[in-house]
């Protein structure tokens, strides 16, 4: 139901093209596609409303009516909004002058702050800081018995006790801190609603007892239109700093993002993109204004395929591609590195579409577990095998399916995706700067 | 099933609090001698977004009121209030269902992303349950949070209901086993199971979950009878994709829509109900045991369109 904006755009544009030349009354056209995908992502409808203003003005202004590719135009002047209002990258929680430094999360419940808590306490620690963990959630059963094993999985101190009260918990954990020279003090506080006046109460309590350097407040990037309620009471309330974003993982346009960090006027300092402790990563407009639009978070996976590719051995994987030369041991180092960059859902997830895809892919997991087999089967080959598929005949096909533990069928799955991929290759070359930058995941680019 | 707390204070005070939620947006926009103009529809959309229905159900919403207003039913700006009403009501009626027990033992998976209430929810019902005499199981089949079977396991003790578990990190397929083994071998009316929370993206998760039915399905046919996805009132848009590859997934029979004491009303479930046609099984109005209340439709509109 959703395309991503620049296929919308074109729409509206190439119904208007027949008309002769654009009007300011076509931009404001495009502009209601543009307003629909907001809303669809989950942008408040006010938020929405302002933005679509701004948007207008720069693209009246800027050359949109007589550009060839008005569509594009429009797109690039919605995500660079977008990323302006986002607001700057990296926002840091700077140390005290007088440690410990007390980060203090809050927010609705289910919002994720005590996972949270552990994963910043994870990455405090990585930075070769000392941090500890206040558990400060004594309503929610067992809320602190799930700090406390989080706080040993990602090694960090936990206090707190649930016969206790809550600001009592924070007091204790700050002097605790500064009697150990533990720092930064991270408190996760129960999650509450926005309009409940007693617990927002014990915030405020907490929040003068305490006087937390950093007030973050964790919000789920599922939420739909109330983010902007539930931001502005919070911050009218107990005051917040800076917004940890949660859930991004997910497939979530993440809408939310921008009304928070309107509404507010503070920065989103961390996303979280998983279960795990590991899954925080500092927050990068760009990606999430891509996200909003529709046009898939691509920066992320450049720079995972970055991390993951050996830019010596791409180079090379693209002489022998242009040389006809590419062997199955070739095939078999590229399967590695897409199996490297992380499941393929999760690789998918971050492309323009990717999600639209997943229903046409068939079973990811069994790709995955292909992606593996074939990694076997190749093994179990003779070096011959490998630089010349072509001698590979039925016998040797039954022999490599036995030593491999797979069957005859895998085989020849395995030497057709080969060819496939070698004639998609040579059709390639003969387009060549005609390509997008960005091929397959793993694979070189092909302009080399 | 009977719910434990009839319609009282906190229920009352929660509706309250929902009542203004769109209404004094909307008597701005339905004032009587408005002239039904394009600026008016545009406003009118705006505020059927704000109640997370999405653009289309919003723009549907239009197209009808266009309709009316064309052949002449509707007048005034103040008559798409009630039409706007009924618009909600109809789809919504056919979806009010409650839980019942029609099989020994009912089986009942708990279902949904992270955080939406699913672990409260199963002690809400299972507290309902057990306050019609009924004999109730739960299972911890949350393996992998942090604490999730403590969680459980305290509600367990606080509402007097058994608990089945095995040590975090098991194969919730085992702890599955074992709880149907128990439910049948006791003959108990309804076992409750607390699945881990999972966004319905992850296909590897989304897998286990078909699994989790298999074993199920495979020890007593025709089980699990109730499956449904726990959904939170202030997700938006995403709750739709949530709702659909769950359905994919497992097969759904319903929705319990949580925390519908927040300013949020939880208007994706009316894009959930529309397309997916999945009844609405129970809401969440709190954090306490006795949170839990019956899906009516006609509050529930009243929450989002108050009657003026
Ligand atoms: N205000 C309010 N809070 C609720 C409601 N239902 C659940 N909660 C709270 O939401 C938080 C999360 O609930 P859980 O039951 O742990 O959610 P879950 O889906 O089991 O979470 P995971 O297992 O971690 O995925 C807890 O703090 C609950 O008290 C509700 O109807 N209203
Ligand atoms: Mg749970």
């Amino acid at each position: 139901m959703f395309d991503s904006l620049s296929t919308r755009l074109q729409g509206v544009f190439d119904r208007l093209g027949s008309r002769g030349r654009l009007t300011e009354d076509n931009i404001q056209e495009a502009l209601r596609e543009v307003r629909v995908a907001l809303l669809e992502a989950d942008v408040n409808f006010k938020v929405v409303r302002g933005f679509i203003d701004r948007v207008k003005d720069r693209a009246v202004g800027q050359d949109v009516l007589r550009s060839l590719t008005p569509a594009q135009q429009v797109v690039k002047v919605v995500h660079a909004e977008l990323i302006e209002l986002l607001g700057g990258s990296g926002h840091r929680l700077a140390a005290a002058p007088h440690p410990p430094t007390v980060v203090m999360l809050i927010g609705l419940q289910g919002s994720g702050k005590t996972t949270s808590a552990a994963k910043l306490a994870r990455w405090f620690a990585r930075q070769g800081q000392h941090p500890i963990l206040a558990a400060a959630d004594v309503y929610r059963p067992a809320a602190i018995e799930q700090l406390r094993t989080l706080g040993k999985q990602v090694d960090v101190p936990v206090v707190g006790d649930a016969s206790q009260r809550p600001v009592d918990i924070c007091r204790q954990a700050r002097e605790e801190a500064a009697a150990r020279g533990l720092t930064p003090l991270i408190l996760d506080t129960a999650g509450r609603l926005h309009i409940d006046e007693a617990m927002l109460d014990e915030l405020r309590a907490i929040r003068a007892e305490v006087k937390p350097h950093h007030v973050l407040l964790v919000v789920d990037a599922m939420t739909g239109q109330d983010a902007v309620t539930v931001a502005e009471k919070f911050n009218a309330a107990v005051g917040i700093d800076a917004i940890v974003l949660t859930k991004m993982d997910g497939d979530a346009r993440g809408g939310a993002a921008l009304s928070v960090r309107q509404v507010t006027g503070r920065p989103i300092a961390f996303v979280g993109v998983g279960e795990k402790t590991d899954a925080l990563e500092p927050f990068h407009p760009e990606r999430v204004a891509s996200r909003i639009l529709g046009m898939g978070d691509v920066l992320s996976l450049v720079e995972k395929a970055q991390a993951t590719v050996d830019q010596k051995q791409a180079e090379e994987m693209v002489r022998k591609l242009r040389e006809d030369s590419f062997t199955l041991e070739d095939f078999r180092q590229q399967l590695r590195q897409v199996q490297q960059m992380g499941p393929l859902d999760q690789i998918l997830g971050m492309l323009p579409f990717g999600n639209k895809l997943k229903p046409g892919m068939g079973d990811l997991d069994a790709e995955q577990s292909d992606l593996g087999r074939f990694d076997a089967i190749i093994s179990s080959m003779t070096p011959q095998e490998r630089n010349h598929p072509e001698v590979v005949n039925g016998s040797r096909r039954q022999r490599i399916a036995r030593g491999s533990g797979t069957t005859v069928q895998d085989v020849n799955r395995l030497l057709k995706q080969y060819a496939q991929l070698r004639r998609m290759m040579k059709q390639l070359k003969g387009m060549e700067g005609r390509l997008p930058r960005l091929k397959l995941p793993g694979f070189p680019n092909l302009r080399g | 099933m009977k719910f434990l707390a009839s319609f009282g204070e906190r229920l009352r005070s929660g509706l309250s609090r929902s009542r203004e939620f769109l209404a004094t947006e909307l008597a701005s926009v339905l004032v009587p001698d408005r002239p039904i103009d394009d600026a008016l529809y545009a406003e009118l959309e705006d505020l059927l977004v704000a109640a997370d229905l999405g653009a289309a159900v919003a723009a549907d919403f239009v197209n009808r009121a266009r309709e009316e207003v064309m052949f002449g039913t509707v007048t005034r700006a103040d008559q798409l209030r009630p039409l706007f009403r009924r618009f909600l009501t109809e789809y919504l009626t056919p979806a009010a269902q409650s839980l019942e027990l029609v099989h020994r033992p009912t089986v009942i998976l708990m279902l949904g992303v992270n955080g939406s209430g699913k672990t409260t929810t199963s002690a809400k019902i299972a507290a309902a349950f057990k306050a019609e005499g009924r004999t109730v199981l739960l299972a911890a089949a949350d393996t992998f949070r942090a604490a999730a079977i403590e969680q459980l396991e305290t509600w367990g003790r606080r509402i007097d209901v058994e608990v089945i578990r095995q040590a975090a990190g098991s194969d919730p397929a085992a702890v599955v086993f074992d709880a149907l083994k128990a439910a049948l071998a006791r003959a108990v009316d309804v076992l409750i199971i607390d699945t881990a929370g999972r966004l319905h993206t992850k296909t590897n998760l989304m897998t286990e979950l078909a699994k989790l039915k298999r074993v199920i399905e495979r020890q007593l046919p025709g089980a699990p009878h109730e499956s449904l996805i726990v959904l939170d009132a202030p997700t938006g848009q995403n709750g739709f994709a949530q709702a659909l590859q769950f359905h994919e997934a497992v097969g759904l029979t319903g929705v319990v829509l949580t925390k519908l004491d927040g300013t949020a009303k939880g208007g994706i479930v009316l894009r959930i109900v529309r397309e997916l046609k999945l009844p609405i099984k129970a809401i969440g109005v709190g954090e306490r045991v006795d949170d839990l209340q019956p899906f009516e439709p006609e509050r529930f509109v009243d929450a989002l369109v108050p009657r003026a």
